[in-house]
């Protein structure tokens, strides 16, 4: 079925209820949804568990989401920098629960939920605190330990441009979890620059094919 | 590998990624950690034809961008603007880490706590109460390449060695350095054993006596 052509971000974004599960992309601010992001602060939804790389960014996107209480738990790989203030302050205050993982296990857990596995072993935090708990195998002498799938509700995608097929293609390294992201979600909601009519993309170029999309919105953009 | 060589004074800063430059193997594809691994890069020559990848989905890696080259779409694992260089590629997140999960890098620099004779490597959290914790790449980066080096100071501020028996810091990964660059000394790691190929600003026997392992030294 081809996605939902949404006019607004607010309009692709309405769907998102309390205590939604949403995957956001971007690594920092490169491939981060930004407007879709503040339609989700607008749209009002609360108690959310958000996977994304970080744990927001100065005053802007997640970090917002994080300063006003929305998100009850992150699941992240680098949640601390020199401008996560919002996030470290709810940390602290113990009003936002963290789960901590290495960014290739991240990735791969997205991976796999949008892949249907049920779960894979990794070397990676193999003998680390990060493993604490977790079963663990030896396979020809080398140590792994069991990851599972991330899926979620929603996935919020930054991409440069869609048919109206929802096929997209990205732009440089903005591209980051998105592909791996709208697999993994039962509802895709993907903000591009232009939305091209069917035919207008090169199949071959084609990153993230249309069966992964739900929902699109264009906003236009610089590029 | 090589014959021990020695130095009056201490490696700076530069020397030392100099010094790791060049052993990087020509053609080698490498990651380059965030601090002082990523100095290497300004000591790679063209002729050594080495590809940087970036943990955030890029191969090809060019220099910091400056000017109207600034992108905010085109940015490095410690989310500084770069450039892109003829032949580079840009893949996604997972297929990022199972390149580098997989084997195919063939050299990672990074920074440490703390490494001990045995090659585990601490470099992620120190451990602090209220600290608060973040992994990033570490981990993925640590076991992933076929070669993982660490550049570091040898000592701690209050003179300690970082280079141990056994990691007081959580542990990043086991058994995955084999190589240290510090001010004062490289070190080779092979099965448990650590093998002093130059000593810098230090003899061999000052430092033996300063380290709280065993240390072989190069023919």
């Amino acid at each position: 079925m081809a996605p939902r052509i949404a006019t607004t971000a607010a309009e692709a974004v309405a769907n998102i209820h309390d205590s939604a599960t949403i995957l956001i992309g971007g690594f920092g601010n490169a491939g981060q949804p930004m407007e879709l992001i503040d339609a989700l602060m607008d749209c009002g939804a609360k108690d959310l568990t958000v996977i994304n790389n970080n744990a927001g960014q100065a005053d802007a996107g997640l970090a917002l989401l994080i300063k006003e209480r929305r998100v009850k738990k992150i699941i992240c790989s680098f949640p601390r920098q020199s401008d996560s203030w919002h996030f470290d302050e709810a940390y602290r205050a113990g009003e936002i629960e963290l789960e901590l993982v290495p960014q290739g296990n991240l990735a791969e857990r997205i991976r796999a939920a949008g892949a249907g596995i049920g779960g894979f072993f990794t070397p990676t935090g193999y003998g680390t605190l990060l493993a604490e708990g977790k079963e663990t195998r030896v396979i020809d002498g080398k140590g792994y330990v069991l990851e599972s799938p991330i899926s979620a509700d929603f996935a919020l995608v930054k991409a440069l441009r869609a048919d109206t097929h929802g096929n997209l293609i990205y732009r440089k390294t903005a591209r980051n979890f998105g592909p791996i992201m709208a697999a993994a979600a039962k509802s895709a909601i993907v903000q591009v620059d232009d939305i091209v009519q069917t035919g207008q993309l090169d199949p071959e170029v084609v990153v993230t094919p249309g069966i992964y999309v739900d929902t699109l919105v264009a906003l236009g953009g610089k590029n | 590998m090589s014959t021990f060589t020695t130095t009056e004074a201490a490696l700076n800063r530069d020397e030392m990624a100099k010094i790791v430059a060049a052993d990087i193997p020509a053609g080698a594809f490498v990651n380059l950690g965030i601090g002082q691994p990523t100095n290497v890069s300004n000591f790679l020559t063209a002729q050594q034809g080495v590809t940087l990848h970036t943990e955030n989905g890029m191969l090809g890696m060019g220099p910091v961008a400056t000017g109207d080259d600034i992108d905010e779409d085109l940015i490095n694992a410690g989310k500084i603007p770069v450039t892109e260089l003829p032949g580079a590629s840009y893949f996604h997140h997972a297929d990022s880490f199972a390149m580098m999960r997989g084997g195919h890098l063939d050299v990672c620099v990074l920074g440490a706590f703390q490494v001990s004779e045995a090659g585990d490597l601490a470099n992620w959290h120190t451990g602090a109460p209220g600290a608060i914790p973040a992994v990033g790449g570490a981990m993925d980066l640590a076991i992933g390449a076929k070669a993982t080096w660490v550049m570091m100071g040898l000592f701690t501020k209050t003179g300690e060695s970082k280079l141990v028996e056994a990691l007081s810091y959580p542990v990043t990964g086991l058994g995955c350095v084999s190589r240290i660059y510090t001010e004062s000394a490289i070190f080779d790691l092979s099965g448990g054993t650590v093998t002093v190929r130059s000593t810098h600003g230090i003899s061999f026997e000052e430092l033996a006596q300063r380290l709280p392992i065993d240390l072989a030294k190069a023919a």
